[in-house]
């Protein structure tokens, strides 16, 4: 019960739903979802955004935004998005994939997306996993990283290296903002947050490709505490997956802050 | 008035107007004028065109369009539907309108770029995963084809369904006089379902997933409920002198054609064959070919496959009368005289 001497300091974004998230304790993928919402809200674009959904953990993300969403094919997310934009080029269109389905099964949709300088917003969530499926290796799982699927640690001689998104990304021309991010601690999740409305505003304007990545854990698949988790991403991910902006083009510049 | 079309380009035509709004496609052999004929038009009357890096890329954009509520299309040619397939799936379990053109070729694997319709079993028995079949619309002609792909897009929006037209490489690159139709006015309209933003409105969500079973299952018997309308209601063919038939040849799209002449040869023989001529593949003249195979004694099938759509024909034949197949592998139309031999052995076979 609000009464005279208290304030609202914390409330749930209308752009999300009242609806309890089917995430592991831990996880950060609500804390993201936050973070767009809230922008979302203060823009004041919820009612013209379309998300597009992937397949992943994120799959049911459609039921925590009260916004119209579609459910892409696993990797699919920037060719649906490409197709919803074209159709409607005055509305918000974003999707949010994690690294599995970017980097590896929609490697040719991100990078050709990002090559069009297609007027998107990509939400790209790193988390070094395969989520869904029970923490197999990634496209971005590090080097020496035990998963289901690299028992004894990624083997380079044998899986190779993991992908580098935002700095692949920040090479096409087409791309007008490509930043890295982390959630592991609140000034971080500040600045991602910064990072998703830059993105936006960018696509607001007319401005071209925008992507952020967002480092995010996953405590279940890598078997830690929720605290462990984001250590790991402070200790072992930043080192590899340096934060940073990595392409803010001119055509960008003009509508992104800090 | 008539007009000389090729038959891509005549098809691109139509869709423009039909009122195509959106258009996705990738270069592949025999149906790139169709894409190159497009690439003009769709930007001078400001509608979407997008060259993608896959017909995987292509078809999740027709996906998105169409979830955006457009009329979207793609077209390739064999391979690059094999790889549409996924899409495709999802296409039908989200239940989104969209209309694909396969101007089928040699194969299979890169097979080659020659006339052929060995995608008979990947069009019209589903292709991808799950329990569907898309309406699939076989032309003869240039002038079928585009009437054809006008009242594809119909068909798709009506039944929230994908529409394939199959035709082959002969048909997407000869020229035939063609009789135009008028353009359509792009309506804009809000059907309930479209994503358009949900403004003053609840938000709405194009998905294929269900994950409880029984609501899978639920959604499911709607595909099929709509694929059992679609058998009452979509069937198509056409017949040439099977009034007074003692033997039917069967075949759909360049091979109808072919056996066509072939027929005309024989009836100058004194054969008294017909054609049969399926136009939707999918659904199916099945009670159509019951019934004749009640009335003659034979019956040939000609394709250029190696016996694909002679399936279908041997589940409507039930076995009532023998059914014979020519068929050419090799990405190639048959040649009319090479039918009526086989027109003629079907004849002694009986007697």
């Amino acid at each position: 019960m609000l009464t005279d001497d208290m304030q609202v300091v914390y409330e749930c974004p209308d752009a999300l739903t009242d609806v309890i998230t089917h995430y592991c304790p831990g996880c950060t993928h609500g804390v993201i979802h936050r973070l767009i919402a809230e922008v979302l809200d203060e823009m004041g674009i919820r009612e013209k955004t379309i998300g597009v959904a992937p397949v992943g953990c994120s799959v049911f993300i459609y039921n925590y935004f009260d916004c119209d969403f579609a459910q892409a094919a696993h990797g699919r997310a920037p060719a649906m998005a490409t197709g919803l934009k074209r159709v409607h080029p005055d509305r918000v269109v974003f999707t949010y994939q994690g690294d599995g389905d970017l980097a590896a099964i929609g490697t040719a949709e991100i990078i050709h997306a990002a090559a069009r300088g297609e007027n998107i917003s990509v939400f790209f969530v790193n988390n070094a996993v395969y989520g869904m499926t029970g923490g197999q290796m990634a496209p971005t799982t590090l080097p020496g990283m035990k998963t289901t699927s690299s028992p004894t640690g990624r083997d380079v001689e044998l899986a190779g290296f993991p992908l580098r998104v935002s700095e692949l990304l920040a090479q096409m021309t087409g791309a007008a903002y490509v930043v890295r991010r982390s959630v592991h601690d609140p000034g971080n999740i500040n600045k991602t947050k910064k990072a998703i409305r830059n993105a936006l505003n960018v696509q607001l304007n007319q401005a071209g490709f925008s992507l952020v990545e967002i480092l995010s854990s996953c405590p279940t698949n890598w078997g830690t505490s929720a605290l462990d988790a984001l250590k790991f991403v402070k200790e072992q991910m930043l080192p590899f997956y340096p934060l940073g902006d990595y392409k803010v083009a001119d055509s960008a510049k003009s509508f992104i802050v800090g | 008035m008539k007009e000389l079309w090729e038959g891509n380009q005549a098809i691109a035509e139509a869709a423009l107007r039909a009122g195509l709004e959106a258009y996705f496609g990738y270069p592949i052999t025999p149906q790139t004028e169709l894409l190159e004929y497009l690439s003009r038009k769709m930007p001078e009357l400001g509608r979407a065109f997008v060259q993608a890096e896959s017909e995987i890329g292509t078809i999740n954009m027709v996906y998105g369009a169409a979830s955006g509520g457009a009329r979207a299309m793609t077209s390739s040619s064999s391979p690059g539907i094999s790889l549409m397939q996924e899409g495709i799936s999802y296409i039908v379990g989200s239940e989104v309108p969209a209309v694909i053109v396969d101007m089928m070729r040699g194969g299979p694997g890169l097979g080659n770029i020659a006339p052929g319709q060995a995608d008979y079993f990947q069009l019209t028995k589903g292709g991808g995963h799950g329990d569907y079949h898309p309406i699939v619309l076989a032309p003869w002609s240039v002038q079928e084809a585009v009437d054809l792909t006008i009242g594809a897009f119909d068909l798709a929006e009506k039944y929230r369904h994908v529409v394939i037209l199959a035709a082959d490489g002969n048909i997407g690159q000869m020229m035939e006089p063609v009789e135009m139709p008028a353009p359509r006015k792009i309506e804009k309209r809000d059907r309930g379902w479209e994503l358009t933003g949900a403004i003053n409105r609840e938000h709405r969500l194009i998905s294929s997933i269900y994950l409880q079973p029984e609501v899978l299952h639920k959604h499911n018997e709607k595909i099929q409920a709509k694929q059992r309308a679609i058998e009452q209601n979509q069937v198509r063919y056409h017949e040439f002198l099977m009034d007074d038939a003692e033997y039917a040849v069967i075949a759909f799209g360049t091979s109808a054609r072919v056996a066509h002449t072939a027929i005309t040869w024989a009836r100058a023989k004194g054969i008294r064959v017909g054609l049969h001529r399926p136009i939707s593949l999918y659904p199916f003249p099945y009670a159509r070919v019951a019934e004749i195979s009640k009335r003659v004694r034979a019956i040939l099938v000609v394709e250029m496959n190696a016996g694909q759509m002679l399936e279908d024909v041997r589940l409507g034949v039930a076995e009532r009368v023998p059914v014979s197949f020519y068929g050419v592998m090799g990405g190639r139309v048959p040649f009319p005289d090479e039918v009526l031999p086989e027109i003629e052995k079907l004849v002694n076979s009986v007697h």
